[in-house]
């Protein structure tokens, strides 16, 4: 009993880490890990995953919050279209075939692993130009970037753009039960680019809200099992908060690096599953 | 000058209050936790039968007053899973103080779709 709760407990540390640094929420670790190694029901898997997510965004938010690399403008303004898009989702499931809705947006995953790696190199965004909108909606800001030490002053683009693709990821999130933190950074990275730690630690911020919305569902239904959503939660808090130490002074373009593996990998895994492999 | 300073002072100010409210939830909801796991280990029972749990706020509630370690542990991950909801709410008072007026539009819709949700949550 205190074996496998020490196991579950060290896997969410390693989920906590990835998740905090790459803006996920950690569901791509844990959910495979629990079925696969320890045999638990998928049922149980995804109850703890969606507490792995609101601990990742909690435990990491409070550093990327006090350290001003949270955008909470953008993270507030966006969530609007992702908990409708995930009300929507939950309204219109059964309606629409999951299946082309895999392909589509696996493909576009595998589009945007493309674009990132041909700006693998780019430590920040260069000559972007704000948007009208984006001024009057306040949403340029800056951050201590502890690496490049200095001041960086960021402009916002693509606030139209980036705002339904932030409604699509709710809708399909809440269709297909899959976290929508992969699409919130490849969103405010490609649409709105803004500097990667800037779209991480956002992406954090805003997927713990997305995931309250619907783990009391999870908890009435029994899907949050104590004995593995416990150590769940200690590990990914634990896991968590190193997470934002070592993002805080990793180089942007590495962060980059670690993403695009997994971004090609979640979208492969989409693909397969829409073709029913 | 003199007003764009000032603004910016206020939402470092917000910034602090945020990561401060977000710290004590995240804090308090590991202590009642790791509490409750431990408290399992130790009793070697869960308060409960075999493979159930309290799956309702008024179960868990009550489980917690006669200190049943399943219901410490679902404590614990509740105060968690409302740590974000409580996020939105602080953050809806912060823009209100600084008489940013839109944003607090923007997030009180935030909150209200949030708490729309576990409505229609329950429903289903």
């Amino acid at each position: 009993m205190i074996l496998t709760s020490s196991i579950i407990l060290l896997i969410s540390i390693v989920a906590g880490v990835f998740g905090a640094l790459l803006g996920l929420g950690g569901g791509i670790i844990v959910i495979p890990m629990l079925t696969l190694f320890l045999g638990v029901n998928i049922k149980y898997a995804i109850g703890a995953s969606i507490v792995s997510v609101i601990a990742t965004s909690s435990g990491a938010a409070v550093t990327y919050v006090r350290d001003k690399i949270t955008n909470l403008r953008i993270g507030m303004f966006l969530e609007i279209a992702t908990t409708t898009g995930a009300l929507t989702g939950a309204f219109i499931a059964g309606l629409i075939s999951s299946k082309y809705l895999y392909i589509i947006f696996g493909l576009l995953l595998l589009y945007s692993a493309f674009t990132m790696l041909k700006k693998r190199n780019e430590e920040l965004p260069v000559g972007v130009v704000s948007q009208p909108i984006a001024k009057k909606l306040k949403l340029e800001s800056s951050y201590y970037d502890k690496v490049l030490k200095k001041e960086i002053k960021y402009n916002v683009t693509g606030v139209n753009k980036g705002f339904g693709m932030m409604y699509i990821a709710g809708v399909i999130s809440g269709l297909l039960g899959i976290g929508s933190g992969i699409f919130k950074v490849m969103a405010m990275d490609l649409f709105m680019r803004l500097p990667m730690k800037v779209s991480t630690a956002t992406s954090n911020f805003m997927i713990g809200v997305t995931a309250a919305a619907s783990a009391g569902v999870y908890l009435v239904r029994g899907d949050i099992d104590p004995k593995i959503a416990g150590p769940v939660a200690l590990g990914v808090l634990i896991g968590a908060t190193l997470g934002t130490k070592i993002m805080t002074n990793m180089k942007s373009t590495t962060i980059r690096k670690i993403f695009i593996p997994v971004l090609a990998y979640i979208s492969i895994e989409m693909l397969l599953k829409g073709l029913g492999v | 000058m003199e007003e764009r300073k000032n603004q910016n002072e206020k939402i470092e100010n917000m910034e602090i209050i945020i990561s401060k409210t977000l710290r004590a939830g995240v804090l308090l909801s590991a202590l009642i936790i790791f509490i409750g796991l431990i408290l399992f280990f130790a009793t070697k029972s869960s308060g409960y039968p075999a493979n159930t749990y309290p799956t309702s706020v008024i179960a868990i509630i009550k489980g917690l007053m006669s200190l049943k370690p399943y219901a410490i542990i679902m404590t614990g991950l509740l105060v968690l899973i409302l740590t974000p909801v409580f996020r939105v709410g602080v953050s809806i008072i912060t823009f209100f103080q600084e008489k940013d007026y839109m944003y607090v539009y923007i997030t009180s819709a935030v909150f209200i779709i949030l708490i729309l949700s576990f409505v229609l949550g329950k429903v289903e």
